[in-house]
């Protein structure tokens, strides 16, 4: 039997009709429309579909839609605000640290969650705390110099 | 255009085009495709590695109230006109056929059975449990070394062997280089499987005009034009009826080669049910779904002189196929041995290649294809050999060098070098690292019982593919369209659809340098067949070489023709007749020489172009050009690389230290991009040589079958790599370019191999295989750990 929910996606309140067994990541891809969060892998190792729910990085794929209700979550077409974009989404353009893209989406979502935490993490910290994704493309060098910039610009 | 030049926007860090619409969530992907009415499809897999298909029942599965049909691997098969067409056919190869789907016999876990359509991807799920599929399991075959025995079961009966080929050549003569020789070094040394796991798993999507008979096929491929060859030909429909579509793809590494079955079954699926479909590949499928890279075991004998000299070498090179080859697949073993030199001279060298089937999934390009297998078997033999003479592992590659005024050199195996300078590329990584004072630590970290290693490696490789004779039947060009609109803004149509690579902005950069217009007045369009006319697509670090250089030949009959126009524009501006000859393109104006206030501008040019009002009664509207280039021959980038290593004497656990990467790809467009692909290369090579493997137990089944238990690296596996360049441009195209996608990927393999054996060489270790895990090191601890020998100090 559907489920009625109530989501807040990017400040925007939504009320669904959702299978019980609807994941939160196909609900926001495929009922939103909401394709900037990605499935890469059903095992919740590569943190590709990460999105924020109530102010935490999670894992839209291991996470019901159900369990989303009543929640505010922010995906990545909601981390720019009036066109600007976020310190971390800008450190990704300045450092490269990005190459096809895919893996982004959750790793940016994973980072802005870090350096709301922790506003100097060290190359050591930026890299454990990215133990939840992976990127085949980057050897996560620049993941970690475009985390540092964004550190840096948060704090100017 | 010069080789090695630097102007303006090329060799300079320009940001990516292609980033803010993939770090806004405005991607592109083939998931991301919804088409109204869409339906989502699945696909029942064997279970078996071989097995006869004795019955499908799929009654039950239609019967589901979602369910918009189903479709087994007979009738898929029947609606195809031919079978996956093969390139490259290599003299004696025996293959089987091969069909989208198995309908009577499954030869390894993973091939489809049968695929069902329905509303929504859970409903497709579910109904796959509903088929009831009767299989007769049939001895399973997956040693590649005994497959070929006669004793072996055969896995397709109308071949009456698993042996797909068996090429033997020679160059020189081998058995006089081991006569002559001091010693010989021998080893086996083993490449296992790798699962490519880009990103972004595969997927198709497809939508079918039933009044036209028009076909679109969203899907993830590195090369849309060879999908749309092939799938045309299997759909038996004419290629100008089937449009391909990747914009945005995640990553390839070798694996979106190939069309695989699923764009077959989308497309007929589409056109049973009369709705498009979508099918996107899980994660856990992917490991069984999409071809595997490497898979090799070596026999290597190299022959020396005592001053380190390598004087010959004799190969057995055995190859896993899989159950299938596949487009040029069974081709990628033979660059190994025609690579096994390397960088240094080797006059006597002799080999064998030995494909095979098994019953595994098919075994196809993985990021390298065929040469790091050839760079680990070279740099582990200079290592082999320094140990053996107890030479230091630097001084016996200097001594082999292929020296930098041989160029273009032509090696024992057939393949001609453009340029090189190893020396320079090996001083360079040398002094970044502080190789002599590298040494000292080492050896004081031995006396203070502590395992530290130090890997060298000169490598090359061979990339920038073709010409057509290097591509078997694929075609070894690329095409460009330029388009100057009547605003004066360019329009570059490439063939080379990138795939995370970057030459949206890569190739800006070459036209707005050439043209002379702003960066940001240039767009690149790539992936979609009904716009790109033809082309080849990113494969073998081919697309800046030879797509590149088709943009600068389109960009030349461009300028003509632009010229033409500001002539006419000119004179009617100065009211006097001017020759031609006298106009110049500079910083994007047309002027006449000796006036430089009397210009025109692109936009001027690109109105004209098409209002005409006072073009010339012998020139025709328009400005757009067309160019299909090939190169004349091979680029061969180079790299010295040194890695650094501990290992935990309790656990066996390796850590990276350091690692220099000093790499030579020629001209340098975008150095942001060169280092980006050099630092996911090492990942990868690296990954290869501590972590990552494919594990398969007797039954065929895969044992390292998903992300929980295939070690792919994580961020904290990797020190900040250090990188350098020098710049040798290649002679065999106008950019100097050499291409950089494979190269690290190449040289870390057999560089951290290297570090982690010379940090256990003091104890009698010579050869340890990859990956070298934690375990792995652990158990040649306990052998060798109270053992100590002479070794390199």
């Amino acid at each position: 039997m559907p489920n009625e929910i109530t989501v807040t996606v990017n400040g925007t309140r939504h009320t669904s009709s959702v299978e019980p067994r609807t994941l939160l990541v196909h609900y926001l891809r495929d009922e939103l429309g909401l394709t900037g969060t990605h499935v890469g892998c059903d095992t919740s190792q590569c943190g590709a579909c990460t999105v924020v729910v109530d102010g935490a990085a999670v894992k839209s794929c291991t996470v019901l839609a159900v369990q989303a209700d009543g929640s505010e979550v922010t995906t990545i077409e909601g981390l720019a605000q009036d066109g600007e974009l976020h310190p971390v989404q800008e450190g990704f353009w300045e450092e490269h640290g990005l190459q096809c893209g895919f893996c982004t989406p959750g790793i940016i979502m994973t980072l802005h969650q870090v350096l709301d935490e922790q506003p100097d993490p060290s190359e050591e910290e930026i890299r454990h705390s990215l133990a939840g994704n992976i990127c085949r493309c980057t050897g996560y060098q620049n993941i970690v110099k475009a985390a540092q910039f964004a550190a840096q610009r948060m704090q100017e | 255009m010069i080789a090695g030049q630097v102007s303006k926007l090329i060799g300079s860090r320009v940001k990516r085009k292609e980033d803010p619409r993939l770090i806004t969530g405005e991607g592109k992907y083939t998931d991301d495709v919804i088409l109204p009415g869409m339906a989502y499809f699945a696909v029942l897999r064997s279970p078996y590695a071989h097995a006869r298909i004795n019955s499908i029942d799929t009654s039950a599965a239609a019967d589901h109230p979602d369910v918009l049909g189903v479709m087994t691997g007979a009738e898929i098969n029947d609606r195809c006109s031919e079978p996956f067409p093969l390139f490259a056919i290599l003299p004696g190869m025996q293959y089987p056929e091969r069909w989208p789907m198995a309908a009577t016999k499954a030869n390894y876990v993973g091939e489809p059975i049968a695929a069902v359509a329905a509303s929504s991807r859970a409903a497709a799920r579910d109904a796959l449990d509903l088929i009831e599929v009767d299989y007769d399991p049939l001895p399973v075959v997956t040693d590649m070394e005994t497959a070929g025995d006669a004793d072996t079961p055969v896995i397709f009966e109308e071949m009456g062997t698993n042996l797909c080929y068996e090429a033997s050549d020679q160059a020189g003569d081998p058995d006089r280089a081991f006569a002559e020789a001091d010693g010989v070094v021998e080893a086996r040394m083993e490449q296992p499987r790798l699962i490519p796991n880009p990103m972004e798993p595969r997927a198709a999507v497809a939508e079918y005009e039933r009044s036209s008979g028009n076909a679109t096929l969203w899907v993830t491929t590195q090369n849309p034009h060879i999908e749309r060859m092939v799938a045309a030909k299997m759909l038996g429909m004419p290629e100008n009826k089937l449009r391909v579509i990747a914009i945005d793809v995640g990553g390839g590494f070798g694996c979106k080669i190939n069309t695989y079955s699923e764009s077959i079954i989308a497309v007929v699926l589409a056109q049973e049910i009369g709705r498009p479909v979508k099918w996107a590949e899980d994660r856990t499928e992917h490991f069984v779904a999409t071809s595997h890279g490497r898979g090799q075991a070596q026999y290597v004998q190299a022959a020396y002189k005592k001053d380190g000299t390598l004087l010959g070498m004799k190969l057995k090179i055995y190859a896993d196929l899989g159950a299938y080859a596949q487009v040029i697949s069974h081709v990628i073993p033979t660059l190994t041995p025609s690579l096994a030199p390397g960088v240094y001279s080797c006059r006597d060298i002799g080999w064998t290649t030995i494909g095979v089937f098994t019953n595994k999934i098919p075994y196809d390009a993985y990021r390298g294809a065929g040469r790091p297998e050839a760079a680990y078997i070279i740099e582990r033999v200079m290592d082999l050999i320094a140990d053996a003479t107890g030479k230091d592992p630097v001084a016996v590659r200097r001594k082999n060098f292929i020296p930098k005024d041989s160029f273009p050199y032509e090696t024992p195996t057939g393949m001609i070098y453009d340029s090189a300078d190893y020396d320079a590329a090996l001083d360079k990584a040398l002094d970044i690292a502080g190789y002599d004072d590298l040494r000292a630590e080492q050896k004081a970290a031995r006396k203070d019982g502590k395992l530290m290693g130090i890997g060298v490696t000169v490598t090359t490789e061979v990339c920038g593919f073709g010409p057509a004779a290097a591509m078997g039947g694929l075609g070894g060009f690329e095409s460009a369209t330029v388009r100057v609109d009547p605003m004066g803004k360019v329009t570059v149509l490439t063939g080379a659809s990138p795939h995370g690579q970057g030459e949206e902005t890569s190739f800006a950069q070459i036209v707005a340098d050439d043209l002379g217009v702003p960066f940001e007045d240039v767009e690149i369009i790539h992936g979609d067949t009904s716009i790109v006319a033809r082309g080849v697509g990113t494969f073998g670090s081919r697309t800046l070489v030879v797509g590149g250089t088709a943009i600068l030949k389109a960009n030349e009959q461009i300028k003509e023709k632009a010229t033409r126009i500001a002539t006419a524009l000119l004179e009617n501006k100065l009211e006097d007749t001017l020759d031609p000859q006298l106009v110049t393109l500079e910083d994007g104006l047309f002027s006449v020489q000796d006036m430089p206030d009397q210009y025109v501008t692109w936009a001027d040019v690109g109105s004209e172009a098409y209002d005409g009002q006072l073009l010339p009664p012998e020139e025709q509207p328009g400005l757009e050009a067309v160019s299909f280039w090939e190169p004349p021959g091979l680029t061969f980038p180079f790299s010295a690389h040194i890695a650094v290593v501990e290992i935990d004497q309790d656990t066996g656990e390796v850590s990276l230290k350091r690692y220099v990467s000093v790499d030579d790809c020629g001209t340098v467009i975008n150095p942001t991009l060169v280092e980006g692909q050099i630092h996911g290369g090492l990942a990868q090579g690296i990954g290869q040589a501590l972590l990552e493997q494919a594990v398969w137990d007797d039954e065929g089944q895969l044992v390292s079958g998903s992300l929980m238990d295939y070690a792919m690296p994580f961020a904290q596996e990797f020190p900040m790599f250090e990188l350098d360049r020098t710049v040798t441009p290649s002679p065999v195209n106008p950019l100097g370019a050499k291409g950089i996608g494979e190269m690290a990927t190449i040289s870390a393999t057999p560089t951290v191999a290297n570090a982690v054996i010379d940090a256990l060489s003091h104890l009698g270790v010579t050869h340890v295989d990859i990956p070298m895990t934690a375990e792995r090191i652990w158990r040649v601890l306990q052998t060798h750990g109270r053992r100590r020998r002479g070794g390199r100090s």
